[in-house]
């Protein structure tokens, strides 16, 4: 094995990044894929109330970078999945406690007997951005049909080519197919037409991704959610697999049936 | 695209702006530093050419995630006949 380092951005706050990175971690567990998730916003822990592992910290990533601990005490294992573990971030250091360099020699550590690593980077382009991707084989751009996230996710992406760090791929969340039918949210293509990126996948908007939080559970295990499988294709899609993408016009209930009998879309 | 009210649709509006603001930010160029280029670009031009400064169109076009700086600029018929 020799990890693949997947680092999830976003510039902007709020659009998903965490979500995301649980979700992703997840469907990949499941896949038989044995994964380490780094929370990568030092003093704004989050990663592991979305992964419902909040109560088993003992060490974070600070204490490894500063020798309290070995990397392996600070691994959280997922007792859900086989192989899923949560190297937390330290919520009572300030960012500057970490530096690429550390998040580089983490990784390379985890690198032979881990298949994926997945950072969550904070939101901004500063210090905590900067840890996060030092180490990437690949990223991740997270953002909403929305301009202000939009506009944040064509800085990250010009950082990351300034950077040289690789192509970036789109992950486009909460997208409302109503809403874009009526021309009121930028749809995946006008996004791509922006962005001007690969796109490797599109997540409508779903409450259940909200009630997966609540618990600790993330959308992925649940079956019927249709975000829950956006996330998977895309973690299908990571692994190197071809999957179409989901056709999100389609309706459900009788309105639904009676527009597809009508031919009106 | 339009509703009742005549009014454009709000995804729309919201790529023209973006396709606008997107171009400005990935060239570090504000909108007044433009005016300013295209100002000494047609001087520039005008010391040797005679161009009609009302028809000039001079702004950033995004070609996937290049950017390039598009200049038409029409030349004022010159009779060549003039002196004979």
């Amino acid at each position: 094995m020799t990890a693949q380092v997947i680092t999830v951005t976003s510039g902007k706050g709020g659009v998903g990044k965490t979500t995301a990175v649980a979700n992703l971690a997840t469907a990949l567990a499941l896949d038989g894929r044995k994964v380490v998730c780094i929370d990568g916003d030092i003093g704004l822990r989050n990663l592991d109330v979305v992964m419902g592992l909040e109560n088993r910290i003992v060490y974070d990533i600070v204490d490894v970078i500063e020798g309290r601990c070995k990397l392996k005490q600070a691994m959280i294992r997922d007792k859900h999945y086989p192989d899923m573990y949560l190297i937390p971030a330290a919520q009572t250091r300030d960012k500057n406690a970490v530096s690429p360099s550390d998040m580089i020699r983490i990784c390379n550590d985890l690198r032979p007997d881990t298949d994926f690593v997945i950072i969550d980077s904070p939101a901004g382009i500063e210090r905590g951005f900067r840890n996060a991707i030092a180490a990437a084989d690949r990223v991740l751009v997270v953002t909403n049909p929305e301009v202000s996230a939009v506009r944040d996710a064509d800085r990250v992406v010009g950082i990351l080519e300034a950077e040289e760090k690789g192509n970036p791929s789109l992950i486009l969340n909460r997208l409302n197919p109503i809403l874009v039918k009526n021309n009121d949210m930028l749809s995946a293509e006008d996004v791509l037409d922006l962005l001007g990126i690969h796109l490797i996948g599109v997540v409508p908007e779903d409450e259940s991704v909200i009630i997966g939080s609540n618990r600790g559970a993330p959308v992925v295990t649940d079956p019927k959610s249709r975000a829950g499988q956006a996330f998977r294709n895309i973690a299908k899609r990571i692994q190197g697999n071809n999957v179409p993408f989901m056709d999100l016009d389609q309706q459900s209930g009788l309105w639904g049936a009676i527009q597809k009998l009508t031919g009106r879309k | 695209m339009f509703n009742f009210f005549g009014k454009k649709r709000s995804a729309e509006s919201a790529k023209e702006r973006l396709q606008l603001v997107l171009v400005h930010d990935r060239t570090d160029l504000t909108p007044a530093q433009l005016e300013a280029l295209k100002d000494e670009l047609l001087k520039a031009i005008s010391r040797y050419i005679d161009i009609d400064p009302e028809a000039v169109q001079i702004g950033l076009e995004r070609d996937g995630r290049s950017q390039r700086l598009v200049a038409d600029i029409p030349l004022r018929n010159v009779s060549r006949h003039r002196a004979g």
